[in-house]
């Protein structure tokens, strides 16, 4: 049986589990008929011309972890930001651990989606913005089918959320090969402002597919800001689907850090519906091996005045292949837009491969729209001039390697943040020197 | 301190250096000058370990070993530095970590620790000041929009942080204006010591006045062709290379 037909037989067992008679459970079953129609994608759709999921979907995913698996703080503290106060919403192989969480509702929501989705004080929420802007794909449908965990974050208005909200969803392979779909939805509302940290890790290398939807609404002047941290093992993959609606003179920042992992794809999707938006997504690719990234971006600008800044750095060394596909429309409506996107590259090795892809679709006339990629190698004139000094040909690497992509890290706003990235950059470089910013 | 032997260099197949011979002693000043092309860029080069060349004759002894397996960063580690003549730009890397990552890198070498972050500060606000170079200046990147006399002080501000055994200054004066020049000779007179060595390279013998040869070599197409005392270098500024090359030929 393939991994579809599996996921779609499955739905009947997970409808024992879930209040049918809900509104979320026509959207669920809605989304199960698109993700049997459209199934996953194939290297023959343009959006997926460079990324096979083939040899991921092979494996034998469990689709309902039993729930048996616990973990002692001690022994994952450091995958958690844990040196600053902090919200959590952790979970273990799909299911929720309190007692490494640290949720509320004391002013602010950050707790469960499966609260969300079936207590009736969320169901206004839910009815306005559930679904309403996740992609109706065949992955991103897979999820909304079966919805049911993952962060249910709301933050009312004029809130300063002083700690960040860290989500991380653990795996611990206590089973062969496990599949996940953590949901998340986020609600920001007007002059409120959010950071949020997430992040997927596995204990061990049994294979792990994530299949992830989050949904963000940033509210009038809402500021959002948004990291995403994937350094994962090698026997994990993830797709990661995320959409992004704003208003007007709201802020949006997604920062995606990518180091681990088998196969990562980012969707990342802002729409821009309200004047003066600033949406920014930055992102630090360096991979080795026969790992491979893509980062499949939009951003969509609806009306006038609205910016969108677009930066990523990618470094690819051995086998690894990299992909960046950003696109930009610009509406008729949106004059005044300044979009600016660029995805600069090294190749470290000659069989290291970045297929990077540009797509502007303008149909104003007054806007300010550039874009720019680049793929080079490292300058040996500099190496040569670093290594003069006494600095190893390694250390001489890792350094340029640093020096070129961390001007992303000019923007993040959280210095542990800061210092947890530059670290596991120096690891993934085998270096043991300090990247001072 | 260094010994250069009928030492032939190529790149790419074509020869640069064709035989030359400089024996240079712990508390001397060489200064290598000659015409553009004449092969004194290379030989700088050559010392320092970068790899586009291939040495295809002759050796090069550092304390008496030789040095042509090792790397440039090993020659670094023994004690060999090259003031560039033309700095490497290298933005998002500050003037503090590269020279902190040298010296520590260095000392890793060694089989010593970091050194104690209080000792480096003191070590770089000494030699800063040594080169009268601001504070501010320090954490901006690398060489990157520097001036051509701010990229000459900072190379010797590295030399003196790095303290090597043999300096080899590559037209350390080219793109200094008169107070930078006096700068950067003062710093590197300071420097000096019975226990080091300097080459300097040059077109002009402007630098020479402040730092003062004990030798001079002409480097003629590959070859050191006339070595004297430091009168040699005012009579190349009065009649420049054509004589020499005449004397050669003849």
């Amino acid at each position: 049986m393939s991994l579809k037909e599996k996921l779609v037989s499955s739905f009947m067992a997970f409808e024992d589990t879930v209040d049918v008679h809900s509104s979320v459970h026509d959207i669920r079953t809605e989304a199960i008929k698109t993700f049997e129609a459209e199934g996953f994608p194939s290297k023959r759709q343009e959006d997926w011309k460079y990324t096979s999921l083939n040899s991921i979907l092979k494996q034998d995913y469990s689709v309902f972890p039993k729930h048996e698996n616990d973990l002692e703080f001690k022994d994952v503290k450091k995958y958690f930001i844990h040196d600053i106060d902090a919200y959590k919403i952790i979970f273990i192989d799909g299911k929720y651990a309190s007692h490494l969480s640290q949720t509320t509702h004391d002013g602010l929501d950050v707790c469960l989606m499966s609260a969300a989705l079936t207590k009736p004080k969320y169901k206004v929420i839910i009815d306005n913005y559930f679904n309403k802007i996740a992609k109706k794909d065949g992955l991103s449908s897979l999820n909304t089918a079966f919805s049911m965990e993952g962060a249910y974050i709301n933050i009312p208005k004029n809130k300063v959320v002083e700690k960040p909200i860290q989500i991380i969803h653990f795996s611990t392979g206590n089973e062969a090969a496990v599949m996940l779909q953590p949901r998340n939805l986020i609600v920001v509302n007007e002059n409120s402002h959010v950071q949020i940290i997430e992040r997927h890790q596995s204990l061990t290398d049994n294979p792990v597919l994530t299949n992830s939807v989050t949904e963000i609404f940033a509210n009038k002047r809402a500021i959002v800001d948004y990291y995403k941290i994937q350094n994962d093992r090698q026997s994990a993959s993830l797709i990661d689907n995320t959409f992004i609606n704003q208003k007007q003179e709201s802020l949006a920042k997604v920062h995606t850090f990518s180091f681990g992992g088998k196969l990562i794809r980012n969707n990342l999707e802002f729409y821009q519906n309200g004047e003066r938006i600033d949406s920014t997504m930055k992102g630090i690719t360096i991979i080795g091996d026969k790992q491979h990234v893509d980062h499949n971006t939009l951003v969509h600008h609806i009306e006038p005045n609205c910016e969108s800044h677009q930066d990523y750095k990618g470094i690819f060394d051995d086998s690894s292949t990299g992909v960046f596909n950003g696109k930009v429309v610009v509406e008729k409506l949106a004059q005044k837009t300044n979009a600016f996107q660029a995805n600069n590259n090294i190749l470290v090795s000659d069989k290291a491969s970045i297929n990077t892809k540009p797509q502007l679709e303008i149909f104003a006339d007054d806007v300010k729209c550039s874009h720019g990629c680049t793929i080079g190698q490292l300058d040996e004139s500099a190496m040569f001039y670093l290594r003069s000094r006494g600095i190893p040909e390694k250390e001489a690497r890792a350094l340029l390697m640093f020096a070129f992509s961390n001007n992303v890290l000019d923007s993040v706003k959280i210095p542990e943040i800061k210092n947890r990235i530059t670290k596991i950059i120096a690891n993934k470089l085998g270096v043991n020197i300090g990247f001072d910013l | 301190m260094l010994k250069i032997n009928n030492l032939h260099a190529s790149i790419e197949d074509k020869a640069i250096l064709k035989g030359i011979n400089l024996e240079v002693n712990a508390g001397e000043v060489h200064a290598i000058m000659g015409p553009n092309g004449s092969g004194k860029s290379t030989l700088a080069s050559v010392i320092a370990g970068k790899e586009e060349y291939e040495v295809t004759e002759g050796n090069i002894l550092l304390e008496g070993e030789d040095i042509e397996e090792l790397a440039a960063e090993e020659r670094a580690h023994k004690g060999v530095f090259l003031s560039f003549q033309y700095p490497v730009e290298i933005p998002g890397v500050s003037v503090t970590n590269f020279i902190k990552t040298a010296i520590n890198e260095t000392r890793k070498a060694k089989g010593l620790g970091d050194m104690p972050a209080k000792d480096m500060l003191k070590m770089i606000r000494e030699k800063s000041e040594l080169l009268e170079i601001d504070r501010k200046f320090l954490s901006r990147s690398l060489n990157q929009g520097f001036s051509g006399g701010e990229k000459k002080r900072n190379e010797i501000f590295q030399m003196a942080m790095l303290e090597p055994k043999l300096a080899i200054l590559d037209e350390t004066d080219s793109g200094l204006d008169i107070d930078a020049l006096r700068i950067v000779a003062n710093g590197v007179n300071k420097l000096k010591s019975k226990d080091n060595a300097v080459i300097v390279i040059t077109h002009y013998q402007r630098l020479l006045d402040y730092i003062v040869p004990d030798f001079v070599h002409v480097l003629l197409n590959g070859k050191i062709v006339k070595s004297g005392g430091k009168e040699l270098a005012h009579e190349l500024e009065a009649k420049g290379y054509d004589w020499i090359k005449e004397e050669v030929n003849a």
